[in-house]
């Protein structure tokens, strides 16, 4: 059976399953709509969190970020600590006292608590921008994803994704999709360890990838990162464990991806649906038991990929020294079948190779090294030959690189899908209760029947797929760069007002707006300053380097910053108004204690 | 419905679990994984330096571990006030 066949059979079968469970689990209520009528065992919201938690960034693009970062691959441990540490505060700081609270939406706690249409509005929209920002990628990485692994293009594959999407979440609404999202979780977590269970056993006998990160080398005998060490430093490259060249910048970095997870509305909303306050608490710690057995495994994966791509292009790197023997040949990849897969990369663009020199041996080594450029002088090498290795291809090609089984390839292209769908049908939930009961409810039309909220809500969320797709097909020059803007926001703005919301009585309307306003203007105006005016290319006031930034601080970890100023103006503004009405000091009191939550629910 | 100030006891307890809680997640991550990791570069976990390894890997289980306890004292706590649904 060729792999063709094996990728549509994988495919085909699991999305069989999912439009099986939204069929199963049809919403008829709004709190079904929106909160699966709160009757989700924590264990399986936690699943489901994991799957609405770990997009196509986590899946496609983590590994390869860190497995191929010029700083090396140390310095991006801020993904993998700042992605799961935010869960900590979720269950810390916010999860029981939402779930006591017992609405559906985050946007209507901020109204109610900050007893203002206005606050309420401010967090809509704060809520849109971060989540079609977060959607794009998500039907991108769906539409890439089918036209390799399915040979249809990416606008068909993005069509296809958005059908299915479309079926289990306009009428599944959460019920549907928290129930898919399970069966999600299961088929790319299986995706995602199979190949890195198979990699870390050839590479360094351990079972476990994680246990293969810290073990020994097996061909060489020495400890594998010490041997990754070796070989990219030979190569002229950063040591793979170097230390961060900016600590600051990593810290703050870290702490807006953990603070920018906590705030981000499709992951809170998850813990609206479990029944209890102390199902919330352990769900928070479910959800990242799942997302933990993804996380853990990622930088083994990052790293046994950059060894493996570097011994592939060295193959005396092996076991020795990768410049004691040949670079590999031209000649070999286009007929050693075992590379076949240089070739299906070479033809999607994302990896490109030039026989710069003429002499048919593809040289890979940084070429801005000095150290290596008196070597490439003598060897007559005329620049590095590997023009391009992008991010995303390394996770999708792990298990062709280490010459895999073609069902794990099959396995590995619906597992990608499984994360990017499971990632924008949540997305698009928190869209579509934005706009239904924030924005229908919540102020144009108070008196709405329930019948009507429901068809409002199907109605905006079957709106913001096609929206979704329409974006996904035209994505805007800047879709790397705005996810920067969707954490920054997130952690300037919604973070710091869910939390002063549930831990201060004193924080007012006032002090509430003035503080997310200021957030948000400051975030916004630090990434636009460098990454241009609303992203429109060349309209920036500063080159987007590190040389430029103040304090080192790149636009990609200002949140942080952005959050601290929003509760500093909430404070100051807060202290010089007047004190919230006693109703909203009992509503605070009252979302402190557990007991009760189960009759907050009917309202 | 428990009293004013036993609810406030309840309250000041949780903050304390909370706070302690916090100051482990800290160290951990922005800790061991950031700040303390050039000093601690002697500190072999397998072939990884201990910042490296709780930077990569050893900071996620600790996250695990403690929003499991966090979890088990506040439902304790709940019991203990009567606050428990």
């Amino acid at each position: 059976m060729d792999q063709f066949t094996l990728n549509l059979i994988f495919v085909g079968l699991t999305f069989a399953l999912y439009i099986g469970i939204a069929i199963w689990a049809r919403a008829g209520t709004t709190s079904e709509f929106y909160a699966a009528g709160q009757g989700v065992n924590p264990v399986l919201n936690g699943m489901a969190t994991g799957a609405d938690w770990m997009s196509a960034a986590s899946f496609i693009s983590m590994a390869g970020i860190i497995a191929l970062a010029p700083t090396g691959g140390y310095t991006q441990s801020a993904y993998l600590m700042g992605w799961t540490g935010g869960y900590v505060l979720l269950a810390l700081l916010l999860a029981p006292y939402l779930r006591k609270f017992g609405k559906f939406t985050v946007p209507e706690f901020i109204g109610d608590r900050f007893y203002s249409g206005g606050a309420r509005l401010l967090a809509v929209i704060c809520l849109i921008v971060i989540s079609v920002t977060y959607v794009i990628g998500q039907m991108r990485g769906v539409g890439v994803t089918f036209s390799r692994f399915l040979e249809v293009s990416t606008d068909t594959g993005l069509y296809i994704g958005a059908a299915i999407v479309f079926a289990y979440a306009v009428f599944g609404g959460m019920k549907g999709i928290t129930y898919t999202q399970v069966a999600q979780y299961v088929v790319l977590i299986i995706a995602y360890t199979i190949p890195a269970i198979f990699i870390s056993l050839q590479l360094t006998g351990n079972f476990l990838p994680q246990l293969g990160l810290i073990g020994t080398h097996e061909a060489s005998g020495v400890a594998f990162l010490t041997k990754l060490d070796q070989v990219v430093t030979e190569l002229g490259f950063t040591a793979y464990t170097a230390d961060s060249p900016n600590m600051l910048n990593m810290f703050l970095f870290t702490m807006s991806l953990m603070i920018g997870t906590a705030g981000l509305p499709h992951v809170i909303i998850r813990f609206f649906t479990v029944p209890k306050v102390a199902d919330a608490r352990y769900s928070a710690g479910w959800a990242l038991v799942f997302i933990a057995l993804l996380y853990t495994v990622a930088p083994a994966v990052g790293s046994m990929a950059r060894l493996n791509l570097t011994t592939t292009m060295w193959p005396n790197a092996v076991s020795g020294n990768a410049l004691d023997g040949e670079a590999i040949s031209r000649a070999d990849i286009d007929s050693n079948p075992q590379l076949s897969w240089i070739r299906t990369w070479e033809q999607t663009g994302l990896l490109v190779m030039e026989d710069k020199n003429g002499d048919g041996f593809i040289q890979y080594y940084n070429d801005a090294n000095p150290a290596l450029q008196t070597i490439a002088t003598e060897r007559g090498w005329t620049g590095n030959e590997v023009t391009k290795v992008d991010n995303d291809i390394m996770v999708l090609a792990n298990p062709e690189i280490a010459a895999l089984p073609g069902w794990v390839i099959a396995l590995v292209a619906a597992g990608a899908l499984a994360a990017a769908l499971s990632t924008a049908a949540g997305l698009l939930l928190a869209i579509s209760s934005a706009i239904s009961h924030d924005l229908i409810k919540g102020s144009i039309n108070p008196n709405i029947s329930e019948k009507g909220e429901l068809l409002a809500a199907r109605i905006s969320m079957g709106f913001a797929i096609v929206v979704a797709t329409y974006l996904g097909l035209n994505p805007p020059g800047f879709a790397a760069q705005v996810v920067a803007l969707a954490f920054g926001l997130a952690a300037a703005t919604i973070f710091p007002a869910l939390m002063m919301g549930i831990f201060s009585t004193r924080i007012n309307k006032e002090g509430a707006i003035a503080g997310m306003l200021l957030g948000l203007i400051f975030t916004a105006v630090y990434i636009f300053v460098y990454k241009g005016w609303f992203f429109i290319p060349g309209t920036n006031m500063l080159p987007d380097t590190a040389a430029n930034y103040v304090f080192g601080i790149s636009p990609l970890s200002i949140g942080a910053v952005g959050a601290l100023v929003n509760f500093g103006a909430a404070y100051i503004v807060s202290s010089m108004t007047a004190a919230p009405p006693q109703k909203v000091q009992d509503l605070v009191e009252s979302i402190r204690i557990p007991k009760g939550a189960g009759s907050a629910t009917h309202h | 419905m428990a009293d004013k100030t036993s609810s406030n006891a309840y309250w000041a307890a949780n903050l304390r679990i909370i706070g302690i809680s916090l100051v482990i997640w800290f160290i951990c991550s922005f800790g061991l994984g950031i700040i303390l990791r050039p000093a601690l570069e002697g500190i072999r976990i397998g072939g990884a330096d201990l910042g490296f390894w709780f930077a990569q890997n050893g900071s996620i289980y600790v996250f695990l571990v403690l929003i499991f306890v966090y979890a088990a004292r506040m439902n304790k706590l709940d019991r203990e006030y009567g606050v428990e649904e």
